[in-house]
């Protein structure tokens, strides 16, 4: 494996903790993954040397402050790819940007009727606000459903894609692993005139990221999935969509002007930025991408890539029949997120059993209800792992998981 | 950590693996009522028959954990047979052993005191109060419960 874990490990303080009496091993990374320490300290640092309110102070600290805010900004901008600073556009989480999108966008560009093309494999934050938009204003919802295999089902797509205005799907399944052919669906969706969004939530982390490879028009993730701190996401957007779009939150902030009668927006990015930001943890993302760059995002992909396989190989080989596991069995085709069945025993019993081996995995329907009816039930339990997850946590859960059979099996 | 066997006592399960009175009745005479568990997707699916203020027959269905599971089984056939106002009585005493307060939706025994109730099997889910995130999976059968025999009275 190209990663030193062992170092690796040792950026992260939590690591250290114990759970129960025992090592934590913690395989829930696409919930959200944990805090290196120059993430921490970039964070304390804001507060302790440049804390004071953006954009509108002329003294030193502001000026400072400022100044870290913008400097988050470029350094995200060149993480994924993008030509201006002006292209990222901050928010709470992958969640509100999306709904920025629905919100601003779509509220201006579609009306009753309009398809917007979705998948089975989503995420609820890529399903609700266009559930919201079809209750509000009467757009179509369609869905691209996915195979037996976990990926999507393209055979169709060709249908589901006439007359749409929008594409919007999860770049990376945060249930099965799935990495869907983002470049692929961008073209099909511009052939069509649609414009694509990516839910990049499970990507950034884990992939090196070009948002121009990837062809999209718009693409939003979520900072504490990616090292970064809670409180903080991301809309990249092609800068003529943001400039069209009307604002999101109005307040302080995004206004160049207001009077008795009206106001005016500032320019991009700060036209969707209402309000005080999250100023400290897009500092803390600042120095996140830092870290993950420092890593090389090839190298984490490639340990990713690693462990998932020894992963596989050795739940399938220890369990055999008793496991199902979910999704690509091609870790190349995947990223390390593994939900699994075990023996029928119900994914609540299994976490809760494991839990007392210190490890955590996450049990439950993962945000995806409509891909559970798909999978044919009701929740799953989901390994996810990251940098600093290595052989020995696998091997952790691998030897956990048959302790359920005490209760469970007769 | 409380021992993993305070929660998975025997008694408990042996009702998830032979659960009772699993199953469907026919809408109507019986009533339907689902209820969900919007953090892990757990549903139950109650049944009743409420004729003259007695619980003539229960069933249940649905996807859920050993604890849902177990506590759908030992409600219905604690319930089963018995009036009302006696299961409001069991509503109570269960809530009460789950340190839950009283639901002010939730209608209050209309007479008798719930502390005299004698919860039976029931007792063993006093364990899940040790694993506070489990209490929603064994007070899930019982608000469903209570919403499908209000219906039934309503519609009665
Ligand atoms: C694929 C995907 N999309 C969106 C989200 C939402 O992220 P957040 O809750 O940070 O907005 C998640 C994470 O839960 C996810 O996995």
């Amino acid at each position: 494996m190209a990663l030193d874990t062992a170092a690796v490990r040792a950026d992260f303080p939590i690591m250290c903790r114990e759970v129960h009496g025992r090592r934590l091993v913690y395989l829930d990374s696409a919930a959200t993954s944990h805090k290196p320490r120059p993430v921490i300290d970039a964070v304390t640092d804001y507060y302790e040397r440049f804390n004071s309110n953006v954009h509108r102070g002329s003294y030193q600290l502001a000026v400072e402050a400022t100044e870290a805010l913008e400097e988050a900004r470029r350094k995200v901008a060149n993480f994924i790819g993008a030509d201006q600073d002006s292209e990222i556009v901050f928010a709470k989480n992958a969640t509100e940007a999306i709904n920025l999108v629905a919100r601003t966008w779509g509220r201006a560009n579609l009306g009753p009727g309009d398809p917007v093309v979705i998948t089975e494999l989503e995420h609820h934050a890529n399903i609700v606000p266009w559930h919201m938009l079809a209750a509000e204003q009467g757009i179509e919802l369609r869905w691209i459903p996915i195979r037996s295999d976990g990926h999507l089902d393209l055979t169709d797509l060709d249908r589901l894609l006439d007359g749409a205005r929008l594409l919007s799907v999860a770049a990376v399944s945060n249930v099965l692993g799935t990495i869907n052919p983002i470049r692929q669906l961008a073209d099909a969706a511009h052939d069509a005139g649609a414009l694509m969004m990516v839910d990049a939530s499970q990507y950034t982390p884990h992939l090196p990221t070009d948002v121009k490879e990837m062809g999209a028009d718009f693409v939003a993730f979520t900072g504490h999935k990616m090292c970064g701190p809670t409180g903080i996401g991301v809309l990249w957007a092609r800068p003529e969509l943001l400039e069209a779009m009307p604002p999101f939150l109005g307040g302080g902030e995004m206004i160049l002007n207001v009077t008795k009668e009206g106001f005016s927006t500032a320019a991009v990015p700060w036209k969707f930025e209402a309000g005080t930001p999250p100023i400290a943890e897009a500092v803390g993302l600042g120095a996140a991408v830092d870290y993950l760059t420092g890593l090389g995002m090839e190298q984490v992909r490639e340990h990713e890539v690693a462990l998932t396989g020894y992963a596989l190989r050795t739940l399938n080989q220890r369990y055999g029949d008793d496991i199902t596991i979910h999704g690509p069995t091609e870790p190349a085709e995947r990223g390390g997120v593994l939900s699994f069945e075990y023996k029928g025993i119900h994914p609540h019993d299994v976490a809760q059993v494991l839990d007392r081996s210190g490890v955590c995995v996450r049990a439950g329907h993962h945000c995806a209800k409509p891909l559970m009816r798909v999978l044919g039930c009701a929740a799953t339990s989901r390994a996810s792992m990251y940098v600093y997850n290595d052989e020995s946590d696998v091997d952790a859960l691998a030897d956990a998981l048959g302790e359920a059979d005490v209760f469970f099996i007769e | 950590m409380p021992d993993l066997e305070d929660l998975y006592r025997e008694i408990i399960l042996d009702h998830y693996r032979n659960p009772r009175n699993r199953g469907e009745l026919d809408t109507p005479p019986a009533v339907r009522a689902e209820g969900f568990n919007p953090l892990c997707g757990d549903e139950v699916i109650i049944y009743v028959q409420v004729a003259d203020g007695v619980i003539e027959d229960i069933k249940f269905g649905g996807q859920g954990c050993s604890i849902s599971q177990a506590s759908s089984s030992m409600m219905s056939a604690a319930v089963k047979g018995r009036t009302v106002e006696e299961l409001q009585q069991f509503n109570h005493a269960f809530r009460s052993m789950m340190s839950i307060e009283p639901d002010p939706d939730d209608p209050a025994p209309t007479n008798g005191n719930s502390a005299d109730v004698k919860l039976g099997d029931l007792e063993a889910l006093k364990g899940v109060v040790k694993f506070p995130v489990r209490i929603k999976c064994a007070t899930l059968s019982w608000h469903t419960l209570t919403q499908a025999v209000e219906e039934a009275q309503a519609t009665s």
